[in-house]
């Protein structure tokens, strides 16, 4: 019997070693994402409207040099010593670039955001550190990017890439200087060609936008986004897309829109958005003075709220005062028999969690350590905006949207959650334990709802195709953090409604800004 | 050498004490220099109950005010079938319950993973009173069940399938014993309910490539056929992955590593042909990225005979029993 069985097992076991090593390789969604050939070069985008800049003459281009000046030779010649001898890595990043640099840099501010998504551990006397913006590199890291920090983040880093983009695209149209491999026929064209100008380089705009924003948001992650941006901009001269000339404008057009940037954040409040124990002690009274259960934090030592003030901060669609007049009226009172059902109906979800309502849970928990919920927003959105074939600026358009919309979503939330300062599920049942981990502010209203509603009625507009596909997504998001054990009924549904509304202000703006 | 039927019940120490630290449990079945006799089959159950309260999250020690003792309770049915006195094949199958004592999170159960191993003996010589004994053992894993691997330290397992070589030599005289043993575990990419992660970068995937793992064991004793008492030392390595960062949470590939030590015991019953009883504790001496957890457990199992021919406890030719 031995005599058949060994050999059997052997084949059976050098079989299945095979298959474990072969499918060990993995592979992102958008590694091998098509090289970016918009269906329109969108020519006229000179002309939309800008979210800060006064018009897409405020930092002057200069006229480039003609085509058969010798400085403009040289760089052709650049070009070609460089496609003399590509090695495998140029020729990578040619093509990961080539998926479109909006795309790219999108990615990169989801990886910084994961990275740097983490709670400070406590002090030895049960206090929390804050991180300094002024010591980045310093435990705790700067910054904890949750999720009201990161759609922040996303949606400055979104908003000025769009204002460069179409300062960029009015200089491009002015000067009408044609790519490099269309001036010289020696020069290789490596990513798909278009109509485009050249001058300045759209991927050097963003790549100096980009970096210089992280000055601001990731100052520990300077000299890595700065690597990034030298290697696509190189890519692109590489590539045949782009001569050293108009790299160089396009880049100090971006760092001179950045600075734009930069400096309203610099005022739009989220600096103090941390808040004092005077305040925090003051939020916990106008609960009390109210007759409610004031939210208390669920973690060990208690927390300090994350970014309690955070609904004082600047919107982009909106004026503060709308914060305060789209507010949503208030939850079911903490000692109502509708809220003690509420509690009891999450208690019920939690008591037998299926597998099913653990994988709705787990997708869309976007906690600690992941680029958060505004980031799964982006991620969902640049894997259609892909097969959309938008023009550069046309991408750079709907993200600063879709993280407008996003961003002001969580200072609705954030001040409706402090104004009414209602406890976790948790909170008033301790039976009720959680699939995910209980974020560390106020239940009402759900972030997770908010952000949801705000991005699936933006992307129901710009993709009306898939409109109801973000709608459905939108409701499964607000449902997981029932079945997560994380929030009640009130919240998620009214936190739907309520960034229903936010989006609405997206759509008002993108119905208006002169690109479509 | 000797044959014993109810050596499957030494798969368990070690089955245990890689679940209590969340490694899979399917490595260690069958580690001891013992083999079932021909066509006896021995089964049983064993439970275990592991704690910690401290962990290593990366290199650092630490304690988690959030999570307070973390326990995981297994139960499991195990087997082993003698196809010849050189050729056996075992099983195992835990039902896994977590639970931490503070903080908010939820407990995980269900089923684990369906370990499935060959052991073969193709070498045994005597020396006068000793005798010496080489294994090659091969073994795979597969979950049974959607439990998520993507809630540690309280999921119920890495839920990864995995393929396990071994190789193992055995050294008796008269009543003592040694054994060694290193293996290597080959593990699949492992499926998350998410779409990205984060590790040393960002994955836009729900994939997780898992990095392989070895361990080493060695176990030294009293050894005769009614009665197995030994110490247990075993070291787990995952050969890649990456540490907890300052104040994460775990993830399914990190590097997790443990060196273990602890005793087992075994008592065949002289009123019962066929019965024995096991019990066993370990402790974690080191880690990284895993729970300094320690374990107690305790199991009975049985022998049938589909033989023709009466030899249940058939001893080999140098039987030191």
């Amino acid at each position: 019997m031995r005599k058949i069985i060994i050999p059997i097992l052997l084949v059976a076991v050098t079989f299945s070693l095979t298959e474990i090593s072969c499918s060990k390789k993995i592979q992102g969604r958008t590694d091998e994402a098509p090289m970016l050939a918009p269906s329109n070069v969108d020519i006229n985008a000179g002309t939309w409207k800008p979210v800060l800049l006064t018009g897409p003459t405020e930092f002057p281009v200069p006229a480039p040099a003609a085509v058969n000046t010798p400085g403009y030779i040289a760089e052709l010649n650049e070009i070609k010593g460089y496609q003399k001898s590509l090695s495998n890595e140029q020729e990578k990043k040619i093509k990961y670039w080539g998926a479109g640099s909006v795309l790219r840099w999108n990615e990169l501010m989801r990886e910084l955001v994961a990275k740097y998504n983490l709670p400070p551990y406590q002090n030895p006397d049960g206090t929390y550190p804050f991180p300094s913006a002024a010591n980045p590199f310093a435990y705790p890291l700067f910054p904890f990017a949750n999720p009201p920090y990161s759609a922040r983040a996303y949606a400055y880093i979104a908003a000025a890439q769009y204002d460069a983009l179409v300062a960029a695209w009015h200089y491009k149209k002015l000067y009408n200087r044609a790519a490099p491999s269309k001036t010289d026929g020696n020069v290789k064209a490596l990513l798909p060609q278009t109509e485009l100008p050249s001058y300045p380089s759209e991927d050097a705009v963003l790549a100096g936008v980009t970096a210089e924003m992280m000055k601001l948001l990731f100052p520990g992650e300077i000299a890595f986004i700065q690597q990034k941006a030298e290697e696509a901009m190189l890519s692109k001269i590489m590539a045949g897309a782009a001569t050293r000339s108009d790299i160089e404008a396009g880049e100090a057009l971006g760092r001179f829109v950045a600075q734009k940037f930069t400096a309203r954040a610099r005022t739009d409040r989220a600096g103090a958005a941390a808040g004092t124990p005077t305040d925090w002690l003051a939020l916990e009274t106008s609960a009390t003075s109210r007759g409610e259960i004031p939210w208390f934090s669920l973690e060990i030592p208690k927390r300090p709220p994350m970014l309690p003030l955070f609904g004082r901060v600047r919107p982009f669609l909106f004026d503060e005062a709308t914060v305060v007049a789209i507010r949503p009226g208030p939850p079911p009172s903490t000692s109502s028999q509708k809220m003690k059902e509420e509690t009891e109906e999450i208690l019920n979800f939690i008591k037998n969690p299926t597998s099913e309502t653990i994988r709705i849970t787990h997708f869309w928990a976007d906690g600690v350590g992941t680029y958060t919920p505004p980031g799964h927003w982006n991620a969902i959105a640049a894997e259609d905006f892909i097969k959309a074939k938008f023009s550069e600026v046309r991408w750079a358009r709907n993200m600063a949207l879709l993280n407008m919309a996003l961003m002001d979503a969580a200072i609705v939330c954030w001040d409706t959650k402090f104004f009414y300062f209602n406890p976790r599920p948790t909170q008033l049942n301790s039976n009720i334990k959680t699939l995910t981990g209980i974020p560390n502010f106020p239940a009402y209203t759900s972030g997770h709802s908010t952000f949801s509603g705000a991005a699936a009625a933006i992307l129901g507009y710009i993709i009306p195709s898939r409109a109801k596909a973000y709608d459905d997504m939108a409701k499964e998001a607000s449902l997981s953090r029932m079945y997560g054990g994380i929030h009640y009924r009130s919240d998620c549904e009214v936190g739907l409604v309520s960034g229903k509304q936010v989006g609405g202000y997206a759509v008002l703006r993108a119905q208006t800004d002169g690109a479509d | 050498m000797q044959i014993i039927k109810t050596s499957v019940t030494r798969i368990v120490c070690l089955l245990i004490i890689t679940m209590a630290a969340c490694i899979p449990s399917k490595a260690q079945t069958e580690i001891d220099g013992i083999m079932m006799a021909k066509n006896n089959y021995c089964s049983g159950i064993m439970y275990n109950y592991s704690s910690w309260d401290q962990y290593w999250e990366g290199t650092l020690k630490r304690n988690n005010l959030n999570l307070g003792t973390v326990s995981t309770s297994m139960i499991a049915y195990m087997g082993n079938y003698g196809i010849s006195d050189k050729l056996n094949v075992l099983f195992g199958l835990p039902y896994i319950k977590t639970k931490a004592s503070a903080g908010t999170l939820h407990g995980m159960q269900g089923l684990q993973d369906l370990s499935l191993w060959v052991k073969w003996m193709p070498y045994e010589k005597e020396f006068g009173k000793s005798t010496l004994s080489f294994y090659a053992i091969g073994g795979v894993s597969v979950p049974v069940s959607d439990y998520t691997p993507d809630l540690l330290p309280l999921s119920i397992g890495l839920r990864s399938k995995t393929l396990s070589l071994r190789a193992m030599a055995d050294y008796q005289i008269g009543s003592w014993f040694a054994t060694a043993s290193a293996t290597y575990v080959v593990r699949d990419k492992v499926t998350l309910d998410r779409e990205s992660y984060y590790t040393t970068q960002l994955h836009n995937t729900n994939e997780v490539s898992m990095p392989d793992a070895s361990t080493v064991n060695i176990r030294a004793g009293y050894r005769t056929g009614r009665l197995i008492a030994e110490a247990v030392w075993n070291k787990w390595t995952t050969l890649g992955g990456f540490d907890i960062t300052r104040n994460n949470m775990p993830f399914v590939s990190n590097r997790m590593n443990a060196s273990m030590l602890g005793i087992n015991m075994k008592y065949n019953l002289k009123k019962i042909e066929g019965l024995s009883l096991i019990a066993n504790g370990n402790i974690t001496l080191s880690g990284r990225n895993m729970g300094q957890a320690s374990t107690l457990g305790g199991g009975a199992f049985y022998v049938i005979d589909f033989s023709s021919k009466k030899k249940k406890e058939k001893t080999s030719s140098t039987d030191k029993k």
